[in-house]
């Protein structure tokens, strides 16, 4: 069977039970499509194809023995995870200069919850280095190319993760989302990504870059398949002390709810010229809204007042636990060194060379915001001001269901664009920042395409740990 | 420099001494990792990602040093809280692998407590009139007790480019205990020092050896003419490792500061280490260099909130401390104040000594318990050599209770008794089973002791004249004999007895 690496996880499966289609001839296309798709630089390592496709032919004599229901969910599925999540097998380099070399003794419990299901993981996507960029191109190992245009970015920070998936190198992907890294590029690429509720998923193995922001998500072809990864990715992890010991539903049963009657929020400050909003964005997400009115929902309008803070109130919180979680690579016991005279000689060489330029102000930024004499005006403001945000959506969850706002101002801009300033490449999270200062999930699901043929996404907002309710108003969109 | 001030000067000066003491927590894991904790392993061989400060990796609180933290708390009278939270301390140093260090900072478990210590008459002011409670002991406030991780340990090789760097110690639990500075001499620090390091032994949370480190202390000295109302400006002694050193450090800072001012130089804040071989404190870095640890609140943590259960299980588990145990031991007991010390501030000492006291009869007089005392102070621990510590020692605190519950019955004298107890060191055997086989046991056989008396008497009636004539003092001549008769068996008491009266000729 052909194109297996085009279908979802769900097509996927049933190929597999009907047995239609092998896994490791899924695999095999996967794998082509990585070799044909090289320009999209979306990885920056794949596992050995030998050994992938061993792993494959081992689920295919599983369900030939008539082993398949021992088998986890996700059984012979390809799937590509971004390169800040740690595999015991391969590197890690978060797409860092500092990390080239880096080979981590552990895996991520993400991924040995993936493993476990049965997934297969073909390699580590390429990112914006240490996460830190809204384009991907901020990567050591060279910008990702948007497979609808190659000329475009593929967002960030997960761009290459998003990438893979739309140009059928893998069947699904895992990104990571500090300030709409998954959603952002999701949007770009056309594909369905979720940022889950902060504690819902692990981020033991995750290279941390805000710690309180950072929360690992799917993405996928499908919600469908979201609900699916969801399943596997969700639940108390014992070496995260901030993962949520809630229980975790069959995300999938309320893809069938529908909307009737529930009430969608559709944000004020989430609409405006001011902020660059392309009207094109605007009008696929109208018609967005407009197929869950005619599915009968209803439109709220509702108004999120402390919006406009939201982009100075995450670059200061970000940037200070940025500053902190990068500090353990100084050289001295794993990544880049640069040999030097002393101690304190060999930490800069090793810092100057190993960070690009945008990690290096943030991190400068982030020392800073946390210096004695300005943390109360700053890092303790900032910390204000986001429960302000908080609040926000706490009192609008009181009206509505669910949120539901572009996910980014325009469709993927051009490579280079935005490069040379950092103020105008932050704008382009202002639209899912706020998720993540008030920890609650979100996602982007595709809504239709520009006058240019570009994907353009789909912002749903929930209360915490309401991803059924996401998923749920997800699906009527996706249809 | 190391010319001391005259008395009369250092008089004009009144000290003021503050302690943080680092303890490190006897958990069997590190405080954030799974990595065992024991000290004294090849280096890096307890070691876990987290401890290496890999990428990715995360911090889990062991609510075993939580429970420690909390014990020390309640001995120390603190208000322990059931909200506190976890820090940051942001600086660079290789054997501070993560480039932080995870600990407490605005919101500390415990606050608020005090330890009560003998006070130093020299710390109060020459010729002023003495407080109203000079007598009573003071109260050393205590303004916090938080909980940390300890650092990886460095090695700097005289000579060589590089230095060696052994993250063993990296995330072992550690607490910090900063007392207001309420100290007024060295002398004072010491004692406070000593009964703290007592207390955390007490409780079973730390092993207190600073030797091995795991009971530091930095102290914070400074001076001010008496009278004067804002402190001096202090110097903090940093990483002291024995009580005589703190005390020594703290003279020699007290006599550096008080030079300088008298110079009518200003004291420097600064951070100054000691040098234990010069009896010299020297300058690390001043003010100005110090860090900017950049603190905020560890994003990797939830608070962490203690529930009222769990709180008040901890509370009352706390077992005898020090000062209660020692209490018993004279008002209880009846030990003198010499006897109940010794025997309290040694914790294993003093856990010997309650054992036996444990295993003496319900209605024991106090003259037993005293004997128990002396025997264990002058026998037992005369008999330890530096290999043998009392956890080893083969009698065991029943055993030379039962022994000396034999002396005080008469069974056997005080003399064989010692001869009895070597044997128990040597064998570790019942002294009941010891006595038995030896056949030491005391007589006290009216009739055998009396024939043995009878035949003296008439074998030897010269002596007999004597003491008929009026010589009292042969009668020791007949002891003798008789213990000699015997072996020394013979119940010295009903010897004089019947000696006395046979020679009188009353029986």
């Amino acid at each position: 069977m052909k194109n297996l690496n085009k279908l979802t996880i769900h097509q996927l499966i049933q190929a597999f039970e009907r047995a239609e289609a092998s896994a490791e001839d899924a695999m095999s296309q996967v794998l082509d499509a990585i070799e044909s798709g090289a320009e999209f630089n979306a990885f920056i390592s794949v596992f050995e194809r030998d050994a992938l496709l061993q792993k494959a032919r081992d689920v295919d004599a599983q369900r030939a023995a008539g082993k398949g229901a021992q088998l986890g969910a996700l059984a012979g599925v390809p799937i590509a995870i971004k390169d800040n999540i740690c595999t015991r097998s391969g590197r890690t380099t978060a797409g860092s200069k500092m990390l080239e070399q880096f080979e981590s003794p552990y895996s991520a419990t993400v991924v040995e919850k993936l493993e476990a299901a049965g997934a297969i993981i073909v390699g580590k996507t390429n990112m914006d280095e240490l996460s830190m960029g809204s384009s991907s191109e901020t990567s050591y190992f060279g910008p990702v190319r948007n497979p609808w245009d190659t000329e475009r970015v593929a967002g960030g920070s997960s761009g290459g993760s998003a990438a893979a998936l739309a140009a059928n190198q893998c069947v699904a992907s895992l990104g990571t989302d500090t300030g709409g890294s998954i959603r952002q590029p999701a949007s770009h690429c056309g594909v369905v990504g979720v940022k889950p509720t902060y504690g819902r998923v692990s981020r033991y193995g995750v290279v941390a870059f805000a710690s309180s922001l950072d929360q690992v998500g799917p993405m996928t072809r499908s919600v469908e398949d979201a609900a699916l990864m969801l399943e596997v990715l969700c639940g108390e992890d014992p070496c995260d002390a901030t993962s949520s010991s809630r229980a975790v539903p069959r995300f999938r049963d309320a893809l069938t709810l529908g909307v009737e009657g529930l009430k969608i929020g559709i944000p004020a400050e989430y609409q405006s010229g001011e902020d660059g909003l392309d009207p094109q964005v605007l009008g696929r997400v109208r018609q967005g809204v407009e197929r869950l009115v005619a599915a009968g929902a209803e439109v709220v309008p509702v108004s999120l007042p402390h919006t406009e803070y939201a982009i100075a109130t995450y670059y200061l919180i970000a940037t200070a636990e940025a500053s902190s979680n990068l500090a353990r690579l100084d050289g001295v016991r794993y990544g880049l060194r640069v040999p030097a005279d002393n101690l304190n000689e060999m930490y800069s060489k090793s810092r100057a060379e190993g960070f690009g330029d945008e990690v290096t102000r943030r991190i400068i930024l982030g020392t800073y915001v946390l210096s004695s004499g300005y943390y109360g005006q700053y890092y303790d403001k900032a910390q204000q001001v986001r429960a302000r945000v908080q609040h926000d959506f706490d009192a609008v969850f009181d009206k509505v269901d669910v949120l539901v706002t572009p996910v980014a101002p325009t469709a993927a801009f051009k490579l280079g664009e935005k490069r040379d300033d950092p103020l105008k490449m932050y704008l382009a999270d202002i639209f899912t920042i706020s998720a993540n200062l008030a920890g609650i999930p979100a996602m982007s699901v595709p809504c239709g395409k520009t006058d240019e043929g570009l994907p353009v996404g789909l912002q749903i907002l929930a209360p915490a740990f309401d991803e059924e309710m996401m998923l749920r108003v997800a699906a009527k969109v996706e249809q | 420099m190391s010319r001391k001030v005259s008395e009369e000067v250092r008089q004009r000066y009144e000290v003021v001494i503050g302690l943080e003491v680092h303890v490190q927590l006897r958990t069997e894991t590190k405080i954030f990792s799974s990595a065992s904790a024991a000290y004294g392993a090849p280096p890096n061989t307890q070691v876990s990602p987290l401890d290496l400060g890999l990428p990715g990796v995360l911090p889990v609180l062991n609510m075993r040093a939580v429970e420690f933290a909390m014990k020390a708390g309640f001995a120390l009278n603190c208000e322990v809280r059931e909200w506190s939270r976890f820090a940051r301390k942001n600086y660079f140093y290789p054997d501070m692998p993560k480039g932080y260090q995870i600990t407490q900072f605005a919101h500390p478990i415990c606050e608020h407590g005090h330890l009560e210590i003998a006070r130093d008459p020299a710390g109060l002011q020459p010729g002023g009139a003495p407080p109203e409670d000079a007598g009573a002991p003071k109260k050393v406030r205590i303004l916090r007790i938080h909980m940390e991780e300890d650092a990886g340990k460095s090695t700097h090789v005289e000579g060589k480019a590089h230095s060696l760097v052994d993250l063993n110690r990296a995330g072992v639990a550690l607490i910090e205990i900063v007392s207001e500075p309420d100290l007024r001499s060295s002398d004072e620090a010491v004692e406070y020092l000593k009964k703290l390091r007592n207390i955390v032994v007490y409780l079973g949370i730390s092993d207190g050896n600073m030797q091995e480190g795991s009971f530091r202390c930095d102290a914070n000295v400074s001076v001010r003419p008496w009278g004067q109302q804002e402190f001096g400006t202090r110097s903090e002694l940093k990483n002291i490792n024995s009580f005589k050193f703190v005390h020594d450090a703290i003279d020699f800072e007290v006599n550096r500061q008080i030079k300088r001012l008298e110079k009518g130089e200003a004291v420097v804040q600064e951070t100054r280490l000691y040098n234990p071989d010069k009896g010299e404190t020297f300058s690390m870095r001043t003010k100005e260099e110090s860090h900017d640890y950049r603190y905020f609140p560890e994003p990797d943590l939830p608070p962490l909130i203690i529930d009222a259960q769990w709180m008040a299980r901890v509370k009352d588990s706390l077992g005898e401390l020090p000062d209660a145990r020692r209490a018993r031991f004279e008002d209880g007991l009846g030990l003198s104040e010499y006897d109940a010390g010794v025997l309290t501030d040694d914790f294993l000492l003093s856990q010997y000594f309650s054992e036996a006291v444990a295993a003496c009869p319900e209605d024991a007089k106090p003259s037993l318990y005293k004997s128990l005392a002396n025997w264990v102070i002058n026998e037992l621990l005369a008999r330890l050599d530096g290999q043998t510590g009392l956890a080893d020692v083969k009698v065991r605190p029943p055993q030379l209770a039962r022994l000396v519950a034999l002396i005080d019955e008469d069974a056997i004298s005080g003399k064989i008794a010692k001869t009895v107890f070597d044997e128990m060191l040597e064998s570790g055997a019942e002294p009941d089973t010891i006595i038995e086989a030896k056949g030491l046991k005391q007589i006290s056989d009216t009739g055998a002791l009396g024939a043995v008396i009878d035949t003296l008497i008439a074998e030897n009636p010269e002596p007999v004249a004597d003491y008929r004539g009026g010589n009292n003092n042969i009668v020791g001549w007949f002891v003798g004999q008789v213990m000699k008769a015997t072996r020394g068996q013979a119940n010295p008491k009903l010897v004089n007895k019947l000696l006395v009266e046979k020679l009188r000729g009353d029986a």
